[in-house]
């Protein structure tokens, strides 16, 4: 719909998405400046009664509104003299409040047993008193009572059948709050002692809903065992592998954890991820020998890039394209026996590049683009485009002809000329505009070059020509 | 304090007075002087429903945050701990009620679960041998909680990550739960809409807990004639487009939380006359926002490409008044012109925070001719930045893109993989951001919606992304990917058939000429992407789902409308011309922008129905993607 012509300006200048931008004629800026002045020449006129300013809402200078809650926990908390800050209020019956005559409890309270709502009585009583108290609860009523927030207890529910029976009730109830607690309560730490795995997930299977939320309270406690059992036997082995992998956070010894990953890789994972598991593998493998080296190195103290650049941090645990910078800080040319060959292209380039000029080895990233052809000639190719180069190098403070040089390789005339502009490189800028035979915009480039200089004379040259023709 | 809450179509003021109240009668149940030992994260929330005034009122004489250890000294009657019912927070209280001094006057332990007590968490203490030292043991029913005069939030952060990823639908309980609360105060809706699994599920249990609870109708005319459920599922893909609205570029930036936005000061730093440099404030400086604000309520919803003009007028508008003083000249005229300066003042204070907001927006949005010095970042809070900068000296590859310029690009790759450009392809900008190392969720964000703009990424397309991400973020992220994959957010192209631009072009979810300054279309609050979720609320209003059936089917989840009795005589009786209501909600999140939109809605002269607004949390696409990332373990360093 939008791509019918080929032209990339025609496209941006018409285009359907349009970009969120400013309008040129209408100058954001300025209406935001004349606001900003309107403001400042009203607060001069009101100066005397800025003390008193923020009369929405008091704000205490540490920025928390006073009076809120958080900005009390550290007042009173902090407070040493407490009696003084805050005066008693007798304990007797406090003020009659008004206000709607609503409350939210109230309206729920013809539902329950108003007496018993707010105690959990049930669990201070004698052991005696308590059995006899549920024994003959139905799955309903014991769902029901738990819904209310009773204590109850489900040992009378013993066998599979009566579990089974009360896990669905509480799965009827849809409170998620009963569902886990008979989840958990009742059967499954005890019974994963006693009775085989598979019966059990077999029954969970077919319940969906409560397996679901028992796999989360797991997941929540860390019952890492637990869970690894259950989605065996589950046959959800992708997440099986999934959560054995995670482990691997929590080991913080980095030899243990590189056997632990090894021993992941066995796992089932999902097809794409074993080998990404597999690369995770490698990479601190070969992370913990460069470290020990390297550390080795800068103790001994004769390396000359650990000089100018002293390690920061250590290498371990550091995403493979980090690894491949440092690595590229150092050893440059050794890259492909240290790391896997996944890397693209484009990233292993502006990796290296970044580290090349970084240390300011500027022959070093003139052989990262050249290129032989079957003649024997050399030439300069680039995977990222070179606008992009010259932006790293610029930002590395490359030398005026180093820049230059990689101006010069950019293919697009607008954009090759615009960076030219914005990095100084004058004779770039007038050769193109020589060749455009441009006149007028080499007039205004002369106006923005030094009197006197070189550029400035050759521009002069050139426009004295009288070979060219000019287009305007 | 509150009164924003009563000024909307339906008073929320009373669900945040029935919630006070609630909490007044906790207070009172525990007679005595108190203590109060919070769960952090609570303190957000409840600083919607009650300043530290209150609870001084029912002699709440001490606060402090939960900790382990020893609880700080008090000489109070009662500790009342304030928890989420999270099973680690109870390891904590046990802790501390184990080690209280029993040399010194007992205190009694009080526990009060928000918003619901758990069975698991009272187990938990019961294991520590504590539960027995509760003498209360409630909870506070806080499930909704009114953020604005149209806005309820339950703010609860994992909502999506537990539905759609863990499958644990307890948060679709509490959310039917605190639609039954929102019934009774505000009484029976009638008609329920419903679009997603979770929405089905969550009509489901209301309809059943309305069976249950009959016989306790409420008498109250019914306020709302229409609920809509909405799963975030449905439309995956406006959240990971960057909002546009000033108040949605304000989260996508800064980040909102509960109301609050914390601000870098510079901006905000004040000069007196006469006084030479002060020092500048180094603390972030924080605000809140809502529309209590007038001037805010104003301009939070319009295109930031609109605010610039509408803070000038303003400024007009107030510089002029305060010329009036001119003018003046009579005792009277004085004295009302006196009257006003307090109302002008806080104006005044207004336009000149939002002046700096919008200034502090615009050095990242807009693109200059010169680059601007490199902003802070726009997504420097985010994770593993940090790591990767650390490590060898300086960052690998310096950002050589301004804050500006990496916000314009960014937004028209989103542009394009929203109007359906070159979607089945390795985009060069995300491979480049890549390179370049930008944040992780800058990146997972764009992939993902070409992978919901593609109706999933052709294995080729998906393997080389994996792979970039994993090798230049680190492996780990193998478990995010999965993550994501699992909710749908990134998928492999199954069919050939790539059904997103049908949906696009039913729904109309581009719009060429969106109208940033005079809005005539809800596609405005994203620069031209009418969000989906809207569409389909408006659509529903008029003309109903009936027309687009077709692509109702192609969208995830059953859609359905169910209908509930009304006890005779609380029929509404409607007035010509009069607005319909429609509660919308949003269950998994909700942005915004997306807010923005249907505020639009409700504003439009022939519109003809208002809406309230509810969801499990207000989101934005980074607060997204991070609650879907896996846990990881604190970088060594």
């Amino acid at each position: 719909m939008m791509r019918s012509k080929p032209d990339e300006d025609d496209y941006w200048n018409s285009s359907k998405c349009r970009a969120f931008t400013f309008d040129d004629d209408y100058d954001e800026l300025s209406s935001l400046k004349e606001s900003k002045r309107a403001v400042n020449s009203i607060r001069q006129f009101v100066v005397d009664e800025d003390e008193d300013e923020d009369d929405m809402v008091k704000v205490s200078w540490s920025g928390e509104p006073i009076g809120s809650i958080t900005w009390s926990i550290k007042e009173t908390a902090s407070s040493t003299k407490q009696e003084q800050s805050f005066p008693k209020i007798d304990s007797g019956p406090s003020l009659p409040r008004q206000g709607s005559g609503y409350s939210l409890s109230s309206l729920f309270k013809a539902f329950s047993e108003p007496s018993t709502r707010n105690f959990a009585p049930e669990l201070r009583k004698p052991k005696s008193e308590y059995k006899d108290y549920v024994s003959d609860w139905s799955p309903e009523e014991t769902v029901k009572r738990m819904q209310r927030g009773k204590f109850c207890s489900l040992e009378t529910f013993r066998s599979l059948k009566d579990k089974m029976q009360l896990l669905d009730q509480a799965v009827c109830a849809n409170d998620g709050n009963v569902i886990t607690a008979v989840c958990t309560h009742v059967f499954l730490q005890k019974y994963f002692l006693q009775c085989k795995l598979e019966v059990l997930s077999r029954e969970l299977m077919s319940r969906d809903v409560a397996l679901r939320h028992y796999i989360h309270y797991l997941k929540e406690m860390g019952e890492q065992k637990l869970l690894v059992e259950l989605f065996k036997s589950l046959g959800r082995t992708e997440d099986m592998a999934l959560l054995q992998y995670r482990e691997h956070l929590s080991i913080k010894d980095e030899v243990r954890r590189k056997e632990y990953l090894k021993s992941c890789i066995s796992l089932p994972f999902p097809p794409d991820d074993a080998g990404h598991v597999q690369d995770h593998y490698t990479l601190l493998e070969r992370q913990i020998i460069i470290e020990a080296n390297d550390k080795h190195l800068e103790n001994k103290g004769q390396v000359e890039v650990f000089k100018k650049h002293p390690r920061k941090a250590s290498i371990l645990n550091m995403p493979i394209i980090t690894t491949l910078y440092y690595s590229c800080l150092q050893f440059p040319f050794k890259l492909s026996l240290t790391l896997p060959s996944t890397i693209s292209e484009k990233q292993y380039l502006l990796t290296a590049l970044s580290a090349r000029a970084k240390l300011k080895e500027w022959l070093d990233v003139g052989s990262l683009f050249t290129t032989k052809n079957w003649l024997g000639y050399t030439k300069k190719r680039s995977p990222i485009g070179f606008h992009r180069v010259v932006d790293i190098l610029h930002k590395n403070n490359a030398p005026a002809q180093v820049l230059q040089e990689y101006v010069c390789l950019v293919e697009d005339p607008n954009l090759k000329i615009s960076l030219a502009q914005k990095y100084k490189c004058h004779d770039i800028v007038i050769d193109m505009y020589k060749d455009q035979k441009d006149r007028q915009q080499l007039i205004v480039y002369q106006g923005k070059v030094e009197r006197g200089s070189p550029e400035d004379k050759k521009i002069q040259d050139i426009l004295n020509n009288t070979q060219i023709r000019w287009k305007n | 304090m509150a009164a924003h809450l009563s000024y909307g179509r339906v008073n929320l003021n009373i669900l945040r007075e029935a919630a006070r109240k609630d909490l007044r009668e906790f207070l009172d149940k525990c007679a005595g002087s108190k203590a109060i030992v919070w769960d952090e994260y609570l303190t957000g929330p409840f600083g919607l429903i009650a300043q530290y005034s209150l609870l001084k009122e029912h002699e709440v004489e001490k606060m402090f945050t939960l900790k382990g250890g020893r609880l700080p000294a008090a000489e109070v009657k009662n500790i009342i701990f304030f928890v989420r019912p999270r099973l680690e927070l109870m390891d904590i209280i046990a802790e501390n009620v184990i080690s209280e001094d029993k040399m010194r006057s007992p205190r009694d332990f009080h526990i009060l679960f928000v918003p619901r007590r758990s069975l698991l968490c009272e187990q938990r203490l019961k294991e520590r041998g504590v539960l027995g030292s509760f003498i209360n043991v409630d909870e506070y029913i806080l499930d909704l909680i009114p953020y604005d005069g149209d806005l309820l939030s339950m703010e609860s952060e994992g909502a999506f990550r537990e539905c759609y990823l863990e499958n644990d639908q307890t948060s679709l309980y509490h959310t039917a739960k605190g639609l039954m609360t929102l019934q009774a105060l505000y009484g029976t809706i009638p008609q329920i809409f419903g679009k997603g699994e979770c929405a089905r599920h969550v009509a489901n249990m209301m309809l059943r807990m309305k069976r249950e609870f009959a016989g306790c109708q409420t008498q109250v005319l019914p306020v709302f004639d229409t609920l809509l459920l909405l799963d975030r599922n449905v439309d995956l893909l406006t959240p990971l487009a960057t909002q546009l609205t000033y108040e949605g570029l304000i989260d996508e930036i800064y980040g909102i939380n509960n109301g609050y936005v914390k601000l870098p000061p510079e901006k905000f730093a004040q000069k007196k006359q006469g006084e030479g440099e002060k020092d500048l404030p180094t603390e972030p400086k924080k605000l809140q926002l809502n529309s209590a604000e007038e001037l805010y309520a104003e301009i939070r919803d319009k295109n930031f490409n609109a605010v610039g003009a509408a803070l000038s007028k303003k400024a007009k508008i107030i510089s002029a008044a305060f010329e009036e003083r001119h003018n003046a000249k009579t005792v009277g005229e004085i004295k009302q012109f006196v009257s006003q300066l307090p109302h002008m003042q806080a104006a005044r204070t207004s336009l000149a925070n939002h002046t700096s907001i919008a200034e502090l927006i615009k050095d990242i949005t807009s693109r200059q001719k010169i680059p601007p010095p490199l902003h802070p970042g726009l997504y420097l809070t985010l994770l593993h930045f940090s790591i990767i900068v650390v490590l060898c000296c300086i960052s690998c590859v310096p950002p050589y893109v301004s804050a500006s310029e990496a916000f314009f690009d960014n937004l028209t790759v989103e542009q394009e993989f929203m109007t359906g450009v070159d979607t089945d392809k390795v985009n060069t900008y995300i491979e480049d951001c890549i390179a370049q190392k930008d944040p992780l969720i800058k990146i997972l964000r764009l992939v993902c919606m070409q992978s919901v703009c593609n109706n999933g990424l052709k294995q080729k397309v998906l393997d080389y992304y994996k792979r970039e991400i994993l090798q230049t973020y680190g492996y780990e992220h193998i478990l995010t990917l999965n993550n994501l994959e699992k909710t749908g957010l990134l998928k492999l192209q199954t069919s050939t058939r790539n059904n997103y631009p049908t949906i696009r072009k039913t729904l109309k979810l581009w719009m060429e000429d969106a109208n940033e300054q005079n809005p005539n279309d809800i596609s405005y609050v994203y620069s031209g992407y009418a969000p989906l979720s809207v569409r389909l609320t408006q659509l529903l209003a008029r003309p109903g789902w009936r027309s687009i059936e077709e692509v109702l089917k192609m969208l995830p989840g059953p859609h359905f409308e169910e209908r509930q009795q009304l006890p005779a005589g609380l029929h509404k009786k409607r007035q010509q011309g009069e607005n319909r209501t429609t509660l919308v909600f949003f269950l998994g999140g909700v942005t915004y922008a997306e807010i923005a939109a249907l505020r639009f809605l409700s504003q439009m002269e022939d519109g003809g129905t208002e809406y309230v607004i509810a969801t499990t949390k207000l989101i934005n696409g980074t607060t997204w993607i991070k609650s879907l990332m896996d846990r990881l373990e604190e970088p060594p360093f």
